[in-house]
């Protein structure tokens, strides 16, 4: 009942808006279903927590504390995004870059969104699972696209390619899956489906080298959709080009929700084949993932693509949290979910109020940002330093547990190396912030007096920081979510 | 259905997919590429109304429909439009030469072979000894993504890609779940109109949608 909730409200809010003229309301009335989605992840986690998984809709729909922290995280970040739609479309209005209609329908878009992430962490057959991240390729296409320059478009047409092709190598693992599942000779052909559960409790009996092909599939498949390297090319382009709210969004749980796709397939390929042959996979591509990050932040000139090459970076952390794959390990890599998103989305919006009063994404033309803006400077440089995993915000503790899980099942090797690639793009980023925060002159300092930015952008910040102080009151949902998919 | 009239008609149509994904390789004016795409769905869909026969399958019939109606009619329809609006969509530029292009071709048919010996090794039977056709088909269709640099063109090769997946899935597995396969024959039209709304759009405002000069974004 609450999961069917949580989908009808984003999905009437985006029908109202399309339905009806823009009016500011609106805006607001879009933030208020993100709130209210937030709400409900809550309630879930509470009744999942007793119950072990709530089901709706005849079992389409099924969460368990996976899910249930999935949909709060999803929550969280579309609550910070969706709070500048008013003064964002607003302020465009006022410019004349945007007419009324684009901003109803901008904010239709942002509600199926929204809506087809929470489809995909509430579904419980992994084919509607599919289905729901390849529509948000298409829900997100028009918003990437949405400035209309001729940049714009070629990202969005990048991004709608690429990750269509790679989505459909996701497909044929899922399809080989099934086919696996058919044949696995304990159960009758009838009887299979391609739900999570039904699955897991027939996947030791899974064909091996048929499982082998469908994981390889799986990880360069939804690797496309999360940023993981070789197919990442799509994200820094279509991060930089998109509105900073959307950015916010596909960069804060986007990545990841087709990060979760990934480990509930990890759960069914560690039965079938034993852990090694995942984790193989899990380590190359994170790995790679983090080489390509540091290599192109070294030289990186704008700094939307520099937060949009972080986001690999951080997929990179989370592909060798999940090849460690115990308990620990995964309960740190959903902290980092969690911790990420609330990082990167206020690092993406504050830099989209940044490159609309400076006039530029260039890293070299922006200068003393602290000195003259000191409100949004102070967030930006906040949010910096705790996308670079300094304490006391969430990032560190949660990047440090991922390393010590790491080591515990014996992967030293690949934390030694990752800690190479992160003291290069710890190197790169500072460097890169330094030049656009410190310096220039106090005199001319000028208020951002948007309160609408300030306050969400403020607490999400804060938020990070208590978590990585306390740990309260996550550790025991951690605990329970991290437990569907490691037994 | 006689056994052998199964076997030669699942040939067939599953063969028809093949020489279609290879003849837009061969082909210059995209309105023909166009045409082969459209053959390569009604193909497609008789290999699943085959097979739904067959197994005595009602999911697979309507799901056979479906992919009629979607593959064979609309995607080809819009794609048209897109030729018709923007003139200078119509001839391909490939990076590689159609005789080149034949011989990866033939190459990739090769490769597809060995790579789903595994498939075929589980469940031996007429349906899943033609995969390997399928599984030539989606390389074919990354071929040409990769080396056609034409709007249509492009979208014409993830279509060939989403067409092989679909073969395989019809050979393999006698099609996924009703709901998945009309959730992803959704996502494929959808994917393709809001591509060719990108396509209209670009033209209308920026004079063309041209992909050889989007060089714009790169680091």
């Amino acid at each position: 009942m609450l999961s069917l909730l949580a989908l009808a409200i984003p999905l009437l809010m985006g029908v109202i808006s399309f339905v009806v003229p823009w009016r500011r309301w609106i805006g607001w009335g879009s933030a208020l279903s993100s709130a209210a989605v937030l709400g409900i992840g809550i309630a879930l986690c509470i009744s999942t927590s007793s119950h072990g998984s709530v089901s709706a809709l005849h079992g389409t729909l099924r969460a368990d504390a996976l899910s249930s922290f999935m949909v709060v995280v999803i929550g969280t970040v579309a609550l910070l995004a969706t709070l500048q739609t008013p003064r964002v479309m607003g302020r465009e209005i006022g410019e004349g870059t945007t007419t009324a209609r684009q901003a109803s329908f901008y904010v239709a878009l942002m509600q199926a969104f929204i809506t087809c992430m929470l489809t995909a962490v509430l579904a419980a057959n992994l084919g509607v699972l599919w289905v729901a991240i390849e529509a948000t390729t298409i829900a997100t296409t028009f918003l990437v696209s949405h400035n209309r320059t001729k940049k714009a478009i070629e990202a969005s047409w990048k991004y709608v390619i690429l990750c269509s092709v790679g989505i459909a190598l996701a497909f044929l693992g899922t399809v080989l899956v099934y086919f696996a599942a058919l044949h696995s000779g304990v159960v009758a052909p009838n009887a299979v489906s391609l739900n999570w559960t039904s699955l897991m409790a027939i996947a030791p009996h899974l064909n091996h080298g048929v499982m082998r092909l469908a994981v390889t599939l799986l990880v360069l498949g939804y690797g496309t959709k999360v940023g993981l390297a070789p197919s990442h090319s799509w994200l820094a382009d279509a991060h930089s080009q998109a509105p900073a709210p959307v950015s916010a969004l596909m960069s804060g749980v986007l990545l990841t929700v087709a990060f979760y796709a990934l480990l509930r397939f990890k759960a069914i390929a560690d039965a079938a084949l034993g852990p090694a042959f995942p984790r193989a996979l899990f380590i190359a591509v994170g790995l790679l993932s983090l080489v390509v990050a540091a290599v192109m932040l070294i030289a990186q000139r704008d700094y939307k693509r520099m937060l949009a090459y972080s986001s690999v970076e951080h997929m990179g952390l989370l592909a060798l949290g999940a090849a460690a794959g115990s308990s620990l390990a995964i309960a740190a890599v959903l902290l980092h979910m969690l911790g990420h998103g609330l990082t990167k989305s206020t690092l993406f919006i504050s830099s989209g109020e940044i490159s609309h009063a400076e006039g530029t994404t260039e890293i070299a033309k922006v200068k003393g940002l602290l000195a003259r803006r000191p409100v949004l400077g102070g967030i930006f440089g906040c949010g910096l330093i705790a996308l670079l995993g300094f304490p006391p915000f969430s990032l560190f503790i949660s990047e440090f547990t991922m390393a010590r899980a790491e080591v515990n099942v014996g992967l030293w090797w690949v934390v030694a190396i990752s800690l190479v690639c992160l003291s290069v793009i710890f190197v790169s980023m500072t460097n890169h912030a330094r030049h656009m925060i410190l310096g220039g002159d106090s005199s001319v300092a000028l208020s951002l007096n948007a309160r609408s930015v300030v306050v969400p952008l403020v607490a999400a910040l804060a938020a990070s920081a208590f978590i990585g102080i306390s740990a309260w009151p996550l550790l025991t949902l951690l605990r329970a979510a991290a437990h569907v998919v490691v037994r | 259905m006689s056994t052998s009239f199964y076997v030669g008609a699942l040939e067939l149509t599953t063969g028809a997919v093949l020489v279609c994904a290879v003849m837009t390789l061969w082909r210059r004016q995209v309105r023909a590429i166009v045409t082969m795409l459209r053959f390569q769905g009604i193909a497609l869909a008789f290999v699943a109304g085959v097979l739904a026969w067959h197994e005595r399958d009602l999911g697979l019939a309507i799901t056979a429909a479906l992919v009629l109606g979607v593959k064979g009619a609309l995607v080809p329809w819009l794609l048209r439009r897109v030729i018709r609006l923007d003139p200078k969509s119509r001839e391909t530029a490939p990076l590689i030469n159609v005789p080149a292009s034949l011989v990866s071709a033939a190459f990739l048919i090769v490769v597809s072979y060995v790579v789903s010996s595994k498939l075929t090794a589980l469940a031996p039977s007429t349906a899943s000894r033609l995969v390997p056709i399928g599984v030539a088909t989606v390389l074919v269709g990354y071929f040409m993504l990769v080396t056609r640099r034409r709007s249509v063109s492009q979208i014409v090769g993830l279509l060939l890609v989403d067409n092989g997946i679909a073969l395989v899935t019809f050979l393999l597995t006698a099609g996924v779940p009703l709901i998945v396969e009309l959730g992803a024959t959704l996502d494929v039209l959808l994917v393709v109109v809001v591509l060719q709304v990108h396509v209209l759009n670009a033209g209308a405002r920026h004079g063309s949608f041209d992909l050889d000069k989007m060089r714009e974004l790169h680091d």
